[in-house]
């Protein structure tokens, strides 16, 4: 085999690798993407039926029941516009807080109960999560409109 | 008085990194000779009031002044004076002035260490470096003032965040910074190369110990903080793919790749294109982690309550720092030389392969990282990225990288033979192929992930051995003293065995720990006891304490091995009232083979609590290995061959001046 033979099968080979980890990392990407939705998108049936997603705004106050195992807990979410029911298992984190911003992941039941995977809080006192506040302003912003109506 | 001469100072700073960054440069270009001489003393009379800066603001915190606004919103008079000292940096104008006082301990040995480099390329070298400070530096005074003053003063500060108040807050910060920032070095080199035409061996032998130095603070830097997260956040994570610890991860791959490509460059005068743009962009990113953390576009406990401008001025910075390099590389670049050739299975086709696996990675890091923040500032939608397409494709590009790891060090410059690697390798491949079966055999289950990361910890670490005795064997022709034989290999040869044995070491307590933990949320009342296995924790109950600026409920938990008394355990929920914020505190009984760790949930009725219990096996190896890796670093330092080489170069430098002048 002449040097040039030996270099063409080198970058025919490296070309084939380098398109095998494109695809496997866009495919991983794309099966990993979580999105993310207000309590009001989800009451429109914006969310999906299946898989996981994320939704935010203020923990409801007065609205944190821990049920009789002591571990599961459930709270409302809110957006100020619509509230919506989530069930966690497991320890909330340090700052979370019935009044305050939250963050949580996991899936709708068929009930549409929100079965949280994972609860995210803010991590300090002035810190609301960049979706929490995204939720509420969108809620608000909606609300304005509909009073222009 | 403190914080305006603090501030005045730091104007100051300001004032001498233009002249340093400036007027030396249009010196070089003008062959200007006291223009040039501007360089050294400018960058000294800027660390002077740089540190002159940090001590003002330190004296702040240490003597209380909550007329400072930001000492006031991030210390309190009741924390320990560790803590009110670290606190610094426990905020952005801080940390800002952290970031900036690292960049003129940089600058000040360089000053220090380069005399013997010749004279325009260190001008030009530590012009750059000023350059660099101009921009920050601004960004400290005009956005981000750590010295505005409060009026009325407070009575007693905002306290600093609890997370943060732990002896991890004491060496993280500063250590990362060190890191980050150390690469800043690297990319002077490049660019005072590329203004100075000078791409050739001995500038990437210069450039080699500081590239090491500071991926060696960036390694100890990312370990510390992933330990502390391990900890401090109480649910025994200790790494999660957060956007800001890939922000230094980045950097600690792409000078990963550049410490290996420096390598082909000194030996074989080869890659020095790849070299440089490795150099730009290693501090690309260092600056595009700055600017993730420090714009509040993130979500977590580094990103602190920030305002727009900051974002568009570091965005800015970016532009014109990256911008700029990557202009000057498109015009210099095309008149480097190639270098010699290579054959296709060769030392240098295996590095080179290093460096795709590398890039490949930190570019599938990139994207993950930066997609959300693109969509979202595309006004696209929210969304995230899970951990589980880090993994994934984390450890699919690694994997090959890491087989190779162990042909590379054995291939020959130039042109190897696959085959008689092959045979060399042949018991560190039993070796491992046997490890993989056996060891996840006996921890108690063989999957196909602890198999293959099981096989790459222990191939990794049996080549780098075998690789040590063959250099032995090949000095035995010489003399068949042992001890004389292993004192001839240079420390560098001995410090990438230790930094590739860290790798390995690495490798076989992730796989440990994701293959074996055993983990547990629980309802516990006074005298129930959980078992794990042989273990038994018996929790005996939880009292209220009092610390310095928290209470506190700690827990007693006895653990048990088979009805024999191990430890007991201590976890605390504590308050800080300041803040008025809940924080946990884990326990932990760190071992060579498993770590127990405990920490409470909140109290339920009863003196109930929930409770975590976790048993993390060969957790600490993780550390370990990366503090292998560091002093795999350091021991190639101290390479005599660096020091030589730059007397040497001086020597030529100075005898080409006399020719000329004669």
């Amino acid at each position: 085999m002449k040097a040039r033979h030996k270099r063409f099968g080198l970058i025919a080979v490296g070309l084939i690798l380098l398109v095998i980890a494109a695809v496997l990392i866009t495919n991983s990407f794309r099966s990993n993407l979580v999105f993310f939705f207000t309590p009001t998108q989800v009451e429109q049936g914006e969310a999906p039926k299946s898989g996981s997603f994320r939704i935010g705004g203020l923990v409801e106050s007065g609205s944190l029941k821990r049920l009789s195992d002591g571990l599961h807990v459930q709270f409302k979410v809110t957006d100020t516009a619509k509230t919506m029911l989530v069930e966690y298992k497991g320890i909330l984190p340090d700052l979370f807080k019935e009044g305050k911003g939250v963050v949580a992941e996991g899936k709708l039941s068929a009930s549409g109960l929100f079965e949280a995977s994972q609860v995210l809080a803010k991590h300090d006192e002035n810190y609301m999560p960049p979706e929490a506040a995204a939720a509420i302003e969108a809620a608000k912003a909606a609300k304005a409109k509909e009073g222009v109506k | 008085m403190i914080p305006e001469i603090g501030q005045f100072s730091l104007i100051l700073a300001f004032c001498f990194a233009i002249v340093q960054g400036v007027f030396p440069l249009i010196g070089v270009w003008k062959n200007h000779g006291p223009l040039m001489n501007l360089a050294v003393p400018a960058a000294r009379a800027q660390f002077l009031f740089i540190a002159i800066a940090f001590v003002c603001l330190d004296y702040s915190f240490y003597a209380n002044d909550f007329s400072v606004l930001y000492v006031a919103s991030n210390s309190n008079s009741h924390m320990p004076l560790a803590y009110r000292l670290a606190a610094l940096w426990g905020g952005h104008e801080g940390s800002m002035l952290l970031w900036v006082s690292m960049l003129a301990v940089w600058t000040i040995a360089v000053t220090l260490f380069v005399k013997d480099l010749p004279e325009t390329f260190r001008i030009r070298l530590i012009s750059v470096m000023g350059l660099v400070s101009i921009g920050f530096l601004a960004f400290v005074i005009f956005t981000s003032n750590p010295f505005e003053r409060l009026i009325p003063a407070a009575l007693d500060g905002r306290d600093l965040n609890p997370l943060l108040q732990d002896p991890g807050m004491v060496f993280h910060p500063p250590v990362l910074y060190m890191g980050y920032v150390g690469f800043s070095v690297a990319f002077a080199f490049a660019i005072a190369a590329l203004l100075d035409g000078r791409l050739d061996i001995t500038w990437a032998r210069w450039t080699r110990p500081w590239t090491t130095v500071a991926w060696v603070f960036l390694t100890l830097g990312i370990a510390f903080g992933s330990k502390w997260a391990y900890y401090e956040l109480g649910w025994g994570g200790w790494w999660f793919w957060d956007a800001v610890e890939n922000a230094s991860f980045m950097p600690w791959l792409v000078g990963t790749a550049l410490i290996h490509s420096l390598a082909v460059t000194e030996k074989r005068d080869a890659f020095k294109v790849w070299t440089v743009l490795l150099s730009i962009c290693a501090f690309s990113l260092s600056l595009l982690g700055t600017f993730l953390v420090r714009s509040g576009v993130l979500t977590s406990v580094h990103a602190f309550a920030t305002d727009p401008g900051r974002g568009l001025f570091i965005l800015i910075y970016l532009v014109v720092v990256i911008g700029g390099a990557l202009l000057l590389f498109a015009f210099k670049a095309p008149s480097v030389g190639l270098g010699e050739k290579f054959d296709v299975v060769s030392r240098e086709s295996m590095l080179l392969s290093n460096n795709v696996v590398l890039l490949a990675a930190a570019g599938s890091v990139l994207l993950g990282t930066m997609y959300p923040l693109l969509m979202d500032a595309l006004g696209a939608g929210k969304i995230s990225v899970g951990p589980p397409y880090f993994n994934a494709v984390f450890v699919a590009i690694m994997a090959p990288g890491l087989f190779l790891m162990g042909l590379g060090p054995l291939a020959k410059w130039k042109k190897a033979s696959l085959p008689e690697i092959g045979t060399r390798l042949r018991v560190a491949a039993i070796i491992s192929v046997v490890s993989a079966l056996l060891v996840p055999f006996m921890m108690g289950k063989l999957t196909l992930m602890t198999a293959i990361g099981v096989f790459l910890g222990i191939w990794v670490v049996s080549t780098s051995l075998i690789l040590l005795i063959n250099r032995i064997k090949l000095r035995q022709s010489a003399s068949t003293n042992l001890l004389e034989n292993m004192q001839g290999i240079p420390p560098a040869f001995y410090g990438m065995l230790l930094a590739h044995c860290g790798i390995g070491v690495f490798i076989l307590g992730v796989t440990l720990v994701k293959g074996y933990e055993f983990e547990q949320d629980l309802r516990m009342e006074v005298n129930d006891v959980a078992t794990v296995g042989a273990l038994s924790f018996k929790f005996e109950g939880a009292q209220e304490i009092q610390g310095p600026n928290y209470t506190s409920s700690q827990g007693t938990f006895k653990v048990s091995n088979a009805g024999k008394e191990i430890t007991l355990l201590h976890p605390e929920k504590r308050f800080y009232p300041v803040q008025g914020s809940m924080m946990t505190e884990a326990d932990i009984h760190a071992g060579v083979f498993k770590d127990l760790y405990v920490s409470l949930g909140e109290p339920l009725e009863n003196g109930a609590w929930s409770v975590r219990i976790y048993v993390k096996p060969f957790v600490q190896w993780i550390w370990a290995g990366a503090i292998l890796m560091a002093l795999g670093g350091i021991l190639a330092l101290t390479d005599k061959r660096y020091r030589i080489a730059n007397k040497r170069a001086a020597k030529q430098a100075q005898a080409a001046q006399e020719a000329f002048e004669a």
